[in-house]
């Protein structure tokens, strides 16, 4: 078992390197940090230019593998590089990191949470009318784009506000301005207000999407013998249910979930955008529209971390729930 | 993606070789397709959508790039039907060449990405090996990968050429799933007889696998390929909604909605009907994925998913 995850973890660890290898020489490739220099006025001297292009390490005249080794270097003993705006990369990631994973991990797992529920009774109750409009519903949310239910929750929260005559939810940024710390009771409840509506569309859209996978993998498990032999050995159905049924039910959804987080996090670039958070998502779409290089190429290795960490993690719960991994 | 249908697939597959029923299968198919209300439903929403984007351009007697000057912001009157924007273009005519990109891309990305799927997994599955190796590293790094970024940096690569690059590009991200059930499906099938009697008479592995693999898994492919398109089409808003997608002058159901966003308090006809139209245009391509499912693999609990 502990060789096993091991191989994975190592495997995981080289795709990871691949993919940001791969993700640099695009970026290196196709992104052009020149042109922020181009069209201003009075237009900076070439000598200026390069030498600023230089010390970014983001000089199209530099070799891509020169450029490339003096990066990696620099991303082996923990330095990112510099934003095009001279900034550093470890400081920007390592604010807006926890931004968009409070929104992501958050609003995943209580959907994931929601969802699986959903879909679990669904299946239980097959055909019923709450079967019904659950389906319904899950198969209309489904066909919403992210950006379009931002908007429809937006438009509801803001009509809500209207409806009570006090601004209950906020749908611009994570905190009033000017008030960004964690410590008073005030300061958290500004946070929660500004916190509900976007995880809420991150809630609706995951809960739609497990509830689908959970009621078709809860019913391949319902017409399973063992179920039947967990009642025949004396267990009431609801504890047959919960015991047997959901727990065999879960192990294909572990797999699911690691692969959705990355899809998720996409996703959440919307949620960002839209409810103007400063997160991951803005950092990248800015990174590729300011033909930022090493911010592209870090926030790649950003989700390559967290496709790895979390398909380690659906390991360890794949082990965990099914005990014929376990044993072997 | 369809894993705990696998071995159904195959079942169904058998009985229909070894068929002595009456009722062919491709009737059987459409019948039990016919038979669910909410599919046939979509279907006639697809067909609709189709007949608009294509003929709802000529109803109308604006083009989608024509400013009509004297009514910017117009709200939807009966020359515009769906209003105009800043510039007093037609919102009509632009959702309807809209929609006409994302049919076009849902339909071609879902073909290509497919057949991808079928080819490699099929490859991986039957000859084992280095090429099972190659396709399953690839398929992990893909996955790793996150597709938005990269079809996102290669966005200036298309930029001014044709869109067509864009659905391969978006088609390249959107196989690997499908390839890795294909894979376990041809590994299970190499071991059955007639695939063995094939290979013993010395037909080729290629040969095989166009004459008595894929085809032995099209119902599943054909399901695949129904849940691709609306996937792909929302893949397509994604990017195109940042600008990565579809450039100006012309416009997807992705860029309207983006470029109207902003507009959705002040203005709202801009940023909704697009969106309505494209929610319409989804919600009807599942209902017939979901159909298709359905009569091709009746056996199968799985239903909905992206």
């Amino acid at each position: 078992m502990v060789r096993f995850l091991l191989r994975r973890v190592v495997y995981l660890i080289l795709l990871a390197a691949i993919a940001t290898t791969l993700a640099y020489f695009l970026a290196a490739t196709q992104l052009n940090p020149k042109l922020r220099f181009e069209g201003r006025n009075p237009p900076p001297s070439p000598a200026s230019v390069t030498a600023t292009l230089n010390d970014l390490n983001m000089n199209p005249d530099v070799p891509v593998i020169k450029r490339y080794v003096t990066w990696v270097n620099g991303v082996l003993h923990g330095d990112l590089g510099k934003t095009i705006l001279g900034q550093s990369v470890n400081q920007q990631i390592s604010t807006r990191m926890w931004v968009s994973l409070r929104l992501v991990l958050v609003g995943s797992i209580i959907g994931a949470i929601i969802g699986c529920a959903i879909g679990a009774y669904g299946a239980v109750k097959q055909y019923r009318l709450s079967d019904h409009v659950a389906t319904v519903i899950s198969f209309v949310v489904l066909s919403i784009p992210i950006v379009v239910l931002c908007k429809l929750v937006q438009v509801v929260g803001i009509s809500l506000n209207n409806a009570t005559g006090t601004p209950l939810f906020f749908t611009v940024g994570e905190y009033t301005p000017g008030d960004s710390s964690w410590t008073s009771f005030p300061d958290l409840w500004d946070r929660a207000r500004h916190m509900f509506l976007p995880t809420l569309v991150l809630v609706i859209a995951s809960a739609a999407f497990y509830s689908r996978y959970q009621r078709s993998a809860m019913l391949d498990v319902l017409g399973q013998d063992f179920l039947r032999t967990a009642q025949a050995k004396g267990l009431t159905r609801s504890r047959a249910l919960i015991k047997h049924g959901l727990r065999t039910a879960l192990i294909p959804l572990t797999t699911f979930f690691a692969y959705n987080i990355a899809l998720l996090f996409i996703g959440s670039f919307f949620v960002e955008i839209i409810f103007s958070w400063h997160g991951m998502g803005e950092y990248l779409v800015n990174a590729i529209t300011t033909q930022d290089i090493n911010s592209t190429a870090a926030t790649t290795l950003f989700v390559a971390i967290l496709v790895l960490l979390a398909g380690i993690l659906s390991d360890v719960a794949y082990a965990a729930l099914d005990p014929r991994v376990r044993v072997s | 993606m369809a894993t705990p249908s696998e071995p159904i697939v195959l079942a169904e597959e058998e009985n229909v070789l070894g068929e002595t029923a009456p009722t062919s299968r491709g009737r059987l198919v459409v019948r039990r397709f016919l038979r669910r209300k909410t599919a046939v439903a979509g279907l006639i929403v697809v067909v609709l959508l189709f007949f608009a984007a294509f003929v709802g351009p000529y109803l109308t007697k604006w083009s989608y790039t024509e400013v009509d000057v004297n009514n910017p912001f117009s709200p939807p009157t009966t020359s515009h039907w769906f209003g105009t924007n800043t510039l007093g273009q037609d919102v009509f005519a632009q959702t309807m060449r809209g929609l006409q990109k994302s049919l076009l891309i849902g339909l071609i990305g879902a073909v290509l990405a497919t057949g991808v799927a079928g080819i490699l997994g099929a490859i991986a599955g039957y000859f084992g090996r280095y090429a099972d190796r190659a396709v399953v590293v690839l398929i992990d790094l893909l996955l790793v990968l996150p597709s938005f970024l990269i079809v996102a940096v290669l966005s200036p690569l298309f930029r001014g050429k044709t869109w067509l690059i864009f659905v391969v590009l978006l088609a390249a991200f959107q196989w690997m799933l499908t390839a890795r059930v294909v894979r376990g499906l041809t590994q299970s099938l190499r071991e059955r007889e007639f695939v063995a009697s094939a290979r013993f008479m010395g037909v080729p592995g290629w040969k095989i696998i166009g004459r008595h693999i894929l085809p032995n898994m099209a119902s599943f492919l054909i399901i695949d390929a129904t849940i691709n398109v609306s996937s792909l089409i929302l893949a397509e808003v994604a990017l195109s909604y940042f600008g990565f997608g579809i450039q100006a002058p012309d416009v997807s159901l992705g860029s309207l909605i983006g470029e109207y966003t902003n507009n959705a308090d002040t203005y709202p006809w801009l940023f909704w009907l697009p969106s309505m139209v494209l929610v319409i245009l989804v919600l009807a391509v599942n209902l017939v994925g979901d159909g298709v499912r359905d009569a091709l693999d009746p056996n199968a609990q799985i239903s909905g998913g992206p």
